[in-house]
């Protein structure tokens, strides 16, 4: 029989229930108010005490209210019809509730029960198979969804027998299998899984080995990111974060694309909703919708489902991700996750780390992003899912708690900095302080001589360093006055700012330079190292100013056109000329 | 308020703090208010039979024996058509002299709109100010602030913007206001025969502090009804928002709460963003627009009101006085409006993004050459130019005192880019550079 119990306290979205039997920690209760049902998580246990934190508005809720534990964590429903949602935190599908607010206990169905799949079977009578094994596969869109067996079956099954190719429904058995004592157990198309919960069906974690392009210049050229890798995007508010994850949303190189909007503004996930079924995937030519799934927890949302939001989103990516799909889980921002536990274990009373901050807040940040990562299925296959988180840090300081708990768990780190903000230099990421550690890596290394060019470690570096020249350049200027400094400290200088301006900067809202592929960002590279490494006649340091800025404005007339096109093309010759009033003999 | 049969009463108070007090009472609803000898209260916790009371106007005076009569609701307002034109203080009351509003009644801090069922803001607010229009522009259904040092002209900005955007209602949410400063918005609303549109709720630093919780929610519920089921668009002004935050952290701290950074409590973050996410575009017409104040201390926008107030609203507004100029300006760099990007350049002439960023890019320059002046070097040709530039820029678009259209402000941004530099200076793409750079 399920444990029931009675609310004898409440504080803000911390309820206390007085529990009649057993509850274990992270079990779902629902409490009865008025009539509806107020979803709760228990997050302590003190003797039949379990303090809940709701997930709605404890408004007029009263002590003494009944209560039901479900025996069971908070769960996400996976199965086909989750792309291309807009779910809340919790997984409601936002487009199925009633009414312009939302109105506190309304839980949505996530998938769509009555909804018919194509399938065809994969499996066939007499497989071995176990958790996540492809039985079957339906078409999601455009996409190919494998039906597996639940993560929750434990253990070596048997098929006994598997539908044969047609229409079926969500909730129709689809395959039928048999354990080791001999039961047999019904499989359909949809399962439940836990979301704190890592799903772990897969042999092997390797190391990723592999880039995802994102269209980023500043980030594929000088820091990459690594398919089933993980970075972050700390930066002080109005800096770009949201702006730059948007970009990568829109541009990135994967199947599917997770987009985790945590805490912050209902505005910004408008865009979304309005911009993506307009715009175009530029790899397929199909909508951007189509291969995106929204997690929606705004800031004015409940705060206890704003945690959640997180690990939904990651759990769905594992789901895909067991399909041997590319999957890019995005979360803006972190920071509020963070948050929401500082204010759960503040109710609770809690011994604070610093800034008050739950004490074990690096462990969970860490746990979390070890989630992501390539794979091989337990059939050879590979799928991955790659994270980018953003920190929101307060004061735009970047020693406080979460920024440093995150630095440790994630590998690319990329630092958006208030003064190039300021500057209009966007994205605002700091090219010196940024790093991304894939580009250590050997195998990455590898792979970026193979598929972009042998010499291409090289020429990132020689970018890295003409960068920090520069800004040591411009230090030395400041300090010592134009004249002060050798002329070619001001070649030096301006060299880094032609880098600046062509490869990082980038206009994430022009049609054209809002995207590039790798092959242009290699070409530009080119281009710009060219420029570099040419010799000059200048002299005095009062030529050199506005000959670079001359380069410069060509250079960014060739970003604003399409790539080799005559008008492109047009530009590169100008640009030639122009190096060349100025070629040393 | 009057007792009814069904509300409960109870004498015998058992904890008094400065803000709250405690008492055992049964069937209370958490969040539901009280009197506490007429003082109106609201309840913040509740453990086993024991209730803990928030008393708005502080506890001075309080007996153990007081009568508190619990109402079995949250706060509320009543509202109608009736509101429009009125003053009231935090909960609701007249302080106009007027009779009081009749209308339906609905509970304050209501729940938030389905982000599915919102729609993307996409109407300029114009206000003539350039630093604002060319800028920062302004959309209906954005939430933004003022940062500004408390001696600078914040509400005087505030007045006009909310007087030139042609809402159909404008709530003015007063929180800690001097009485002066109340006086002149009910002056300037008054002068310009707006007062029609005007609902104004009102706390000045004569009220107690902890009462001014309640304006934000008053005024944003008030906002909902005509933006919601009058299709009406409102903007909602609430100053000031710092004073707003204090009272927050009176609360939480004389409740034991653990403070987090700048002694503001740890839920800042959400309490905050619960009232700014109030702006919103509905589809079918109606908007809530959000225009507030955070006053800074000596411009530091990294404390904790300003630094969580930005992460939350749609840019900001910063006001600083230019020295050279010898004006308040809207300070280019520190100042952004996040919606801009809906409408400049769509329903805006093709140039204005491109113009903007040129503009405030040379602005840069001319900062950096500055710095090169104060630590004693020899100015380049070009340095000299960009100075001369920032000058009239900022006196012809960045002070607050501008009252054009936006055509006029492009014009002028070509203007000065012409007068100062040549056309591979600007940065601007060729074909605009073709169209607009002028001709003679
Ligand atoms: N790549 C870019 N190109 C042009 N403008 C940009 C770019 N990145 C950011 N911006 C400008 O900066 C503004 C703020 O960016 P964004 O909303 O991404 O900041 P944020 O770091 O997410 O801030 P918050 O922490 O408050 O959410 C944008 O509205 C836009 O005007
Ligand atoms: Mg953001």
């Amino acid at each position: 029989m399920a444990t029931k119990g009675k609310v004898t306290g409440i504080i803000a979205n911390m309820v206390v229930i007085e529990a009649d039997g057993p509850v274990s920690q992270n079990e779902i209760c629902f409490i009865r108010h008025k009539g509806v049902d107020l979803m709760a998580e228990v997050i302590k246990v003190l003797g039949n005490k379990a303090f809940t934190q709701v997930f709605e508005s404890t408004r007029g809720l009263k002590v003494g209210t009944e209560a039901e534990f479900k025996d069971h964590m908070l769960e996400v429903t996976l199965g086909p019809g989750i792309l291309s949602k807009n779910y809340d935190g919790l997984q409601n599908d936002l487009n199925k509730m009633k009414g312009v607010f939302l109105k506190k206990g309304e839980y949505t169905e996530a998938l769509d029960p009555d909804a018919e799949w194509d399938f065809t079977p994969i499996a066939k009578a007499g497989d071995k198979v176990e958790a996540g094994s492809w039985l079957g596969e339906v078409t999601e869109g455009w996409m190919p969804h494998k039906i597996m067996l639940p993560f929750k079956f434990e253990g070596q099954f048997i098929v006994k027998s598997v539908a044969l190719k047609g229409k079926y429904r969500t909730k129709d058995t689809v395959a039928v299998v048999t354990d080791e004592k001999g039961k047999d157990h019904n499989v359909t198309m949809m399962q439940k899984w836990p979301v704190k919960i890592p799903i772990r069906a897969y042999k092997e974690k390797p190391r990723p080995f592999k880039i995802m392009e994102t269209g980023v210049r500043t980030i594929d050229t000088l820091n990459p990111l690594a398919e089933g890798g993980t970075g972050f995007i700390p930066g002080p508010f109005g800096c770009g974060k949201t702006v730059l994850q948007h970009a990568v949303s829109q541009q990135a190189e994967a199947d599917m694309i997770i987009v985790t909007a945590c805490g912050e503004r209902a505005n910004e996930v408008v865009e979304i909703f309005t911009e993506f079924p307009e715009l175009e995937d530029p790899r397929t030519g199909r909508k951007l919708m189509e291969r995106t799934t929204i997690i929606c927890n705004t800031s004015n949302m409940p705060v206890a489902a704003r945690e959640a939001s997180v690990y939904t989103g990651m759990t769905l990516a594992e789901y895909y991700r067991s399909m041997g799909l590319k999957v890019l889980l995005l979360a803006d921002s972190t920071s509020r996750w963070a948050q929401a536990l500082r204010e759960m274990s503040n109710r609770m009373e809690e011994l604070p780390g610093p800034d008050a901050f739950p004490m074990d807040l690096p462990a969970i940040i860490s746990n979390f992003y070890s989630r992501a990562g390539s794979v091989y299925l337990n059939n050879g296959a590979t799928g991955s899912i790659t994270f980018l988180g953003t920190v929101s840090p307060a004061g735009g300081n970047l020693k406080e708690p979460v920024t440093e708990s995150t630095k440790k768990a994630a590998r690319c780190f990329y630092a958006l900095n208030q003064e190039r903000a300021d500057s209009k230099r966007y994205p605002a990421i700091d090219p010196i302080d940024s790093y991304s550690k894939y580009l250590e890596y050997p195998e990455i290394q590898e792979y970026l001589k193979k598929t972009i060019a042998p010499d291409w470690v090289e020429k990132v570096t020689l970018a890295k360093d003409i960068l920090l020249r520069g800004k040591e350049a411009s230090e030395q200027i400041n300090i010592l006055g134009d004249d002060g400094v050798p002329i070619d400290y001001h070649e030096r200088y301006w060299k880094a700012e032609v880098l600046d301006f062509v490869i990082l900067q980038q206009d994430a809202f022009d049609k054209i330079d809002k995207s590039t592929p790798f092959e242009r960002q290699e070409f530009m590279l080119d281009e710009v190292l060219k420029v570099y490494n040419m010799k000059y006649k200048f002299t005095s340091f009062e030529e050199i100013n506005p000959f670079f800025k001359a380069v410069i404005n060509i250079f960014k007339q060739m970003n604003y056109s399409e790539f080799k096109s005559e008008k492109f093309n047009n530009y590169l010759q100008q640009l030639n000329n122009k190096l060349n009033e100025r070629k040393a003999v | 308020m009057e007792t009814t049969a069904f509300q409960k009463i109870y004498t015998k108070i058992t904890q008094i703090t400065k803000a709250t007090c405690s008492l055992k009472a049964e069937g209370v609803g958490n969040e539901e208010i009280a009197t506490v000898n007429g003082k109106l209260a609201q309840v913040v916790k509740i453990q086993g039979d024991t209730v803990t009371l928030q008393i708005f106007s502080g506890t001075e005076g309080i007996p153990t024996n007081a009568e508190v009569v619990f109402m079995g609701k949250a706060p509320t307002i009543k509202v109608s058509d009736e509101l429009a034109g009125r003053f009231f203080n935090a909960y609701g009351d007249p302080i106009d002299g007027g009779p009081s509003v009749e209308g339906k009644e609905i509970e304050i801090g209501g729940p938030s709109v389905n982000p599915v069922r919102r729609q993307q803001p996409s109407e300029l607010i114009p206000t003539g100010i350039a630093g604002i229009d060319l800028n920062n522009t302004l959309v209906t259904g954005q939430k933004i602030p003022f940062f500004a040092d408390p001696d600078q002209p914040f509400n005087q900005v505030m007045a006009m913007v909310a007087l030139r955007a042609k809402a159909d209602k404008i709530i003015l949410g007063g929180m800690g206001l001097s009485n002066d400063d109340y006086l002149f918005f009910k002056h300037i609303f008054e002068n310009a025969g707006a007062l029609d549109r005007i609902i104004s709720f009102i706390n000045t630093t004569e009220n107690p502090p902890v009462e001014r919780l309640l304006v934000p929610d008053m005024a944003l519920t008030t906002a909902e009804y005509f933006a919601h089921e009058k299709h009406q668009k409102v903007l909602v002004l609430l100053t000031d928002m710092t004073l707003y935050a204090d009272a927050l952290s009176i609360v939480s701290n004389r409740m034991d709460q653990i403070p987090s950074k700048d002694s503001m409590p740890g839920s800042l973050y959400s309490d905050l963003a619960k009232l700014y996410e109030k702006a919103v575009q509905f589809p079918e017409g109606g908007s809530i627009t959000i225009i507030a104040v955070a006053t800074l201390s000596g411009g530091d926008i990294t404390h904790a009101i300003p630094d969580n107030t930005g992460y939350i609203t749609e840019g900001q507004l910063f006001l600083r006085r230019d020295t050279d100029i010898g004006k308040v300006i809207i300070d280019p760099f520190r100042s952004l409006s996040r919606l801009k990007q809906l409408v400049i350049g769509k329903q805006t002439r093709e140039d204005h993004p491109q113009v903007m960023n040129a503009a405030i890019r040379l602005f840069a320059d001319a900062a950096n050459a500055k710095t090169k002046l104060e630590n004693g070097f020899d100015l380049n040709d070009y340095d000299e130019r960009t100075l001369k530039y920032a000058k009239e820029y900022s006196r012809e678009l960045l002070a607050i005192d501008i009252n054009i259209e936006i055509d006029a402000m492009l014009d002028t941004g070509w203007r000065l880019f012409a007068k100062y530099f040549n056309k591979s200076e600007i940065g601007i793409k060729e074909a605009l550079v073709a169209k607009y750079w002028p001709k003679n």
